[in-house]
């Protein structure tokens, strides 16, 4: 039962913020980060008093072929885990951020609407469940990216939500294959079945959802849109989409269905690995050309999700080690840059790197966790991106790869370039700039504060004691590929 | 087989009106079209030549039956295509106000 919480709390409270909603916005700021709070600290305790094993609840108390079940497994945890917090971080910050965008409300309903959808996708056992609440996810994502009322956020959210509804059409498309040929839908059953179907139906369905999830993910062939829609949303919401929607609609679904349900062929193991490794290189190149501080960012997420998916195509334990613990450090600080430009472009009004400068000393707390995520993130140890980086790179070579862990080390490199960019020029540089006269107030630095301390301790996962509570159960589950049917099925 | 085939045909048009077309509202008429071809797939999979109506009378002898499942896996797809489409339509019309056009080459603020 309080599986159902995570769905419910939050799309009840959205229900609530926009009946509340009167002249001041304090409702949806109470609601939102009750809400996120509450899921986050049962998220924990729940993936804790777990230990490796799994929950599934059946919706409506009908048994598994004809209801809908809920599966919370440590995968499923940890990735709430990360969802709820940066969403808990993100309702902090938005408290100042949002003001001056108006009508605080809406911002919070769909906010929340976000992540209902978002906790929807990470625990439903079903695929076609998987699919509704991903396009509720996505839908509130479109609105917020065009939230500003900006020409350019509705270009932006525009790019966005054609490429989202082509992709959902691939998905669904592939859905309906998979149903024709398994005749069911719950994922568990679905991985019972495919043993038992011609091959070619993998091939199909995996190409089809590999086209759709790949665009949610944005790993390099189909990256356009993200640039564009993660750098004209409001700061707190790039946060969001860079920090978990692209990693739960994209890395999280892929994970599940390729490696719980189609048993992880490897022809697809083949193709996570050159996209992995192309989105790497190209897009670490790009976001050293950028000269906007967002959209700098938002090419780096490309190519830190690239790391990502190339672990997971080597797909030893340690590789997939090294890629779920990089995808927590990257939710982390990839957050935090996208904190740390939001109160720029609120304390100065812009963003262009070449008219920022001296920040150092007008925005003491920003440029501080702002070096410490720049560290994180292109891996300087000992913080947490140092750690999760150097497993990818030891796994690549001991899976007989030298190949790829030189090209993962070749990425890093660009990745530093990238951010010593954001440092040199609007941290260190002599540009005389104008204050808007905004002050960063007290919730965007606990916002910052919070996420630059999971910097900093963020390898302390990997010590012994802890790994084995926090990492390992994830792990076995990723490795265990259709060990995921009998923990469902209750085989 | 020949169905689906035209079927298939009818989701790579809509693909193609998204790719290559230049007006924002011909590209929305397209994404129409691509939901339209995947939810034809799931009825065309559910379909039983002289299948009856799925639903079980009394004093009835069982007979072969349609698939009633992607029909209700329809008609939620509908509603979420509703949704997307009505989201796209009001922000074409937001661009159309700030742009002056509804042509995508002219639409080019961002780049990069």
């Amino acid at each position: 039962m309080t599986l159902l919480y995570f769905i419910i709390v939050p799309l009840f409270a959205a229900f609530l913020v926009t009946l509340l909603a009167g002249k001041s916005d304090v409702w949806g700021r109470v609601l939102a980060s009750i809400s996120s709070a509450a899921l986050l600290l049962l998220a924990v305790v729940t993936f804790i008093t777990l230990d490796g094993g799994a929950v599934s609840y059946q919706m409506g108390d009908w048994p598994i072929p004809i209801g809908i079940p809920l599966v919370f497994d440590s995968l499923s945890g940890f990735m709430l885990i990360i969802v709820n917090l940066v969403a808990l971080t993100s309702v902090i910050y938005s408290g100042q951020y949002v003001r001056h965008l108006g009508q605080d409300f809406k911002y919070y309903a769909l906010f929340l609407f976000m992540l209902t959808g978002m906790n929807g996708v990470i625990l439903t056992g079903d695929i076609f469940n998987l699919y509704v609440f991903m396009e509720i996810a996505l839908l509130a994502a479109f609105a917020l990216v065009a939230f500003g009322c900006r020409a350019e956020e509705y270009e932006a959210a525009f790019k966005y939500a054609v490429m989202g509804a082509v992709s959902s059409a691939m998905i669904l498309v592939g859905i309906a294959v998979l149903y024709s040929a398994t005749s069911t839908l719950t994922m568990a059953r679905i991985a019972d079945e495919l043993p038992n179907v011609p091959p070619q139906v993998v091939l199909w369905v995996g190409g089809l959802f590999f086209a759709g999830f790949g665009l949610k993910a944005a790993a390099m062939p189909f990256h356009a849109w993200l640039p564009d829609a993660h750098s004209s949303a409001p700061a707190p919401i790039s946060a969001m989409l860079s920090g978990v929607l692209i990693k739960v609609l994209g890395v999280y679904a892929m994970t599940r269905i390729y490696f719980n349900v189609f048993g992880a062929p490897e022809i697809f193991l083949t193709l996570f690995i050159i996209i992995g490794a192309a989105s790497i290189i190209i897009s670490g190149f790009l976001a050293y050309m950028q000269w906007d501080t967002k959209r700098l960012l938002a090419y780096s997420s490309i190519s830190q999700i690239g790391y990502i998916l190339l672990a997971l195509g080597l797909a030893t334990p340690l590789a997939i080690l090294g890629a779920v613990f990089h995808l927590f450090n990257h939710a982390v600080f990839k957050s935090l840059l996208f904190y740390d430009a939001g109160s720029i472009e609120l304390a100065l009004g812009t963003r262009d790197l070449r008219k920022l400068g001296r920040i150092g000393s007008i925005l003491p707390f920003t440029s501080g966790t702002s070096i410490i995520a720049s560290m994180a993130i292109a891996g300087l140890p000992p913080l947490n991106g140092f750690f999760s980086k150097l497993i990818i790179i030891i796994a690549a070579v001991s899976a007989g790869q030298p190949l790829l862990a030189l090209l993962a080390v070749f990425g890093s490199v660009l990745t530093l370039a990238a951010v010593m960019k954001i440092q040199r020029y609007s941290l260190r540089s002599d540009v005389e700039v104008e204050p808007t006269g905004e002050t960063i107030g007290v919730g965007m630095k606990a916002a910052m504060g919070t996420l630059a301390i999971l910097c900093v301790l963020g390898g302390l996962l990997l010590l012994p004691g802890v790994k084995e509570i926090a990492l390992d159960p994830v792990v076995n589950v990723i490795v265990e590929k259709t060990g995921y049917v009998t923990m469902v099925l209750g085989r | 087989m020949i169905l689906y085939l035209l079927c298939f045909a009818l989701f790579l048009v809509g693909l193609y009106g998204v790719i290559a077309k230049r007006d924002l509202i011909k590209i929305i008429l397209s994404i129409g079209i691509m939901g339209y071809a995947a939810n034809l797939f799931l009825i065309l999979f559910a379909y039983k030549k002289d299948a009856l109506y799925p639903i079980l009378t009394p004093g009835e002898a069982a007979q072969p039956m349609v698939d009633p499942l992607p029909q209700a896996l329809v008609l939620t797809s509908i509603v979420i295509e509703l949704g997307v489409t009505a989201l796209l339509v009001a922000l074409a019309v937001r661009l159309f106000q700030k742009y002056g056009t509804f042509d995508i080459t002219q639409i080019r603020r961002l780049r990069g």
